[in-house]
């Protein structure tokens, strides 16, 4: 069970096929794995670690190196409370303590329905907005206690779900190369002579 | 919809436009910037047009004569940059970083969500002017909307055939590949993005090399640009660099954009004229910032990212120009003024900062590595209140196991201190270490008081008392 599916297999060697290396693919699937899932299996890892020419172990030895990738279950809506020092001078820390009364988790918890995730985050790029959370990598801006509220009460009663995916989707939008525009991607030993426009005249 | 000077865009959360020259957000009054037809309609993919018309190295000469300085931090000029590749080695490669995660920084998210199409042209101008053949346009892992607006653009803008093959009918051919990343600050470091470009753990890559525009990516020369820098090409290529040289100073010309966040009366992201434009003017213009939360008095400011030292408002005059932020000893980094003002715990305050650059840290310098947790941990007692009369000494020790020497601070009249000029020597591949050192360097040097009257005085037994 958790190996890629085979649509996911599919959209798997598109992505491969654009990168001049296909280890190069290998935080793409891993995102494409913890879609399917809501976490990276073991499974999945020996799987992409097959799609890219990678073992399982160099696979998960990538993974873990990024805060993203789950390695079990984590609750339907990942809640990321920024605790750097724009959020920290507007309030940050009393959000958080806010935060984890109403939801009777401590940071890095789970509720016990399996819904919320809390988790301390540091910067999001959002520093003027403070303080600020994602779920799913979705952003609210000047949270107080109160819409904080208003936000759980929303994901509890299914309100956001056409705005929010499910945790392991960030991204909902993909790219897609068509085959007849694509340049395609040539392993680097493969080049030998420099660009075809670089012949001192104007392309145009 | 018409100019609205000083106002925000509903659409646009964080942005606040101005009556001053436009160049990287002048598409941001419109709710629907993100869409090719807007972005057609408003100059769109003229700029590419107008380079291909030329050849290469007159485009690459066009940047070099504008000085587009890099807006990712160091300030380095792209059109120099480009210039580094070594002569005959194929295939070059673009790396966009678009990791933006450097606290108290945002703007390229904004320029991704609001004008993808703008930075997919510039990238296209970028591999045009310097034989770039693949661009790989890395984009932070924990944004979305910014993903979501760049797969969208690229996907309209290859249908359209501004993409990929023969773009606009030309010889020139290019594929832009969106990638993203999965959380890791320290993957901003370019060497380190490359890393992560390859599927491998983000740690910045030993140097020399020191640029991966002679060893970069598979071992290729390699171009990394910020996302910001790329944004400036289209208007640079329509106009020319005679018109970006107009606006700003000689040295830092054009505009920038910039984030002034924490303690304001009205925080905002603000595209300002480089070069001329004050912390003054940014924190109390009534075009800006409108003066601090309350009618408070500032306290301290970090001027160019969190990995900057502190300016206090001794500094508030100095323009947003390399060549006297650092001689007064800071950076103006990537654009990100974080403000204190008079009710901020300032041992806390940097805190929040060192405690980011030691979570971020990837492990592989043992300074960094061991020297940011001893920081943060030593720092979190002081705070908690159970700090002894050594550790604040002890804080400045672990920092010169990090940056030998002198490290740079700003002058402070009333403290009677001189300015040490940036940058730092330092003991690491990389600048998270160092980082994680600068905030508590500076709160310890302007407000040492303030640490002091945390720790708890206690007094001390000598082991033979006990028998």
């Amino acid at each position: 069970m958790a190996r890629l599916t085979e649509e996911n297999v599919r959209l798997a060697r598109e992505i491969i096929g654009r990168y001049p290396k296909a280890r190069s693919a290998t935080i793409p699937l891993l995102h494409l794995a913890q879609e399917q899932d809501g976490y990276v299996t073991n499974d999945a890892m020996a799987h992409i670690g097959e799609l890219v020419g990678a073992t399982s172990a160099e696979v998960y030895g990538t993974a873990s190196f990024y805060e993203m990738f789950k390695f079990e279950p984590v609750g339907k809506y990942l809640i990321n409370i920024c605790g750097t020092m724009s959020c920290a001078l507007m309030g940050a820390e009393e959000l958080m303590h806010h935060a984890e009364s109403r939801l009777g988790i401590h940071m890095g918890g789970t509720t016990p329905d399996g819904l919320f995730t809390l988790e301390k985050a540091e910067c999001q790029a959002a520093c003027t907005e403070a303080p600020c959370l994602q779920v799913n990598y979705r952003y609210r801006f000047r949270v107080t206690s109160e819409n904080f509220d208003t936000l759980i009460d929303q994901l509890q009663a299914g309100e956001l779900n056409s705005e929010i995916p499910a945790h392991g989707t960030v991204a909902a939008v993909r790219q897609h190369i068509p085959a007849d525009r694509g340049v395609g991607a040539v392993a680097p030993e493969d080049v030998t002579e420099g660009p075809a426009w670089l012949d001192g005249k104007a392309a145009l | 919809m018409t100019s609205n000077p000083g106002g925000t865009w509903p659409h646009a959360p964080g942005f606040i436009v101005g009556d001053r020259p436009k160049i990287v957000t002048s598409r941001f009054e419109y709710e629907d910037s993100y869409t090719l037809q807007r972005y057609l309609a408003t100059d769109g993919y003229a700029g590419l047009r107008a380079a291909l018309g030329r050849p290469a190295t007159d485009v690459h000469d066009e940047v070099k004569n504008a000085t587009v300085l890099g807006r990712g931090g160091a300030g380095f000029p792209a059109g120099n940059k480009w210039g580094l590749t070594p002569q005959g080695v194929w295939p070059r490669y673009l790396v966009v970083n678009g990791d933006e995660s450097e606290p108290g920084t945002y703007k390229d998210r904004l320029l991704m969500e609001r004008d993808p199409h703008q930075l997919i042209e510039g990238c296209l101008i970028a591999c045009y002017a310097a034989g770039l053949s693949q661009c790989f346009l890395y984009i932070r892992g924990e944004m979305a909307l910014a993903q979501e607006r760049v797969a969208t653009a690229l996907n309209e803008a290859y249908a359209a055939g501004y993409v990929g093959k023969n773009i606009l009918g030309s010889k020139f051919s290019v594929d832009i590949v969106l990638h993203w990343g999965a959380g890791a600050y320290v993957v901003g470091e370019e060497t380190a993005l490359i890393e992560s470009l390859e599927g491998n753990r983000g740690m910045p890559r030993l140097k020399p090399p020191y640029f991966p525009a002679a060893i970069g990516l598979y071992g290729q020369p390699t171009i990394v640009n910020n996302v910001e820098t790329l944004a400036n090409l289209p208007w640079l290529l329509l106009n020319g660099a005679v018109a970006y040289t107009a606006i700003g100073t000689a040295t830092s010309p054009g505009t920038r954009m910039v984030a002034v966040s924490g303690h304001v009366q009205r925080p905002g992201v603000y595209e300002i004229i480089n070069g001329i434009t004050t912390f003054r003017d940014l924190l109390y213009g009534e075009e800006f910032c409108q003066g601090i939360r309350n009618g408070n008095e500032l306290k301290a400011f970090v001027p160019g990212g969190g990995s900057a030292p502190w300016f206090t408002p001794d500094q508030l005059d100095l323009p947003f120009e390399a060549s006297q932020v650092g001689p007064a000893g800071s950076m103006l980094g990537s654009g990100a003024i974080m403000v204190m003002d008079s009710t901020t715990d300032i041992p806390r305050a940097a805190l929040t900062l060192t405690r980011f650059y030691a979570h971020e840290s990837c492990g592989k310098c043992t300074p960094c590595r061991e020297g940011g947790t001893w920081l943060e941990r030593i720092l979190s007692r002081v705070v908690d209140g159970k700090g002894t009369d050594a550790d604040l000494d002890q804080l400045m020790e672990v920092g010169e196991s990090i940056c030998p020497g002198a490290f740079p601070h700003a002058s402070n009249e009333k403290l009677g201190i001189a300015a040490v000029p940036f940058p730092y020597r330092m003991n690491t591949i990389c600048f998270v270490g160092p980082s994680a050192y600068a905030p508590v360097h500076s709160a310890l040097t302007l407000f040492r008081d303030e640490f002091e009257a945390r720790i708890t005085k206690r007094v001390l037994i000598p082991v033979t008392a006990v028998s």
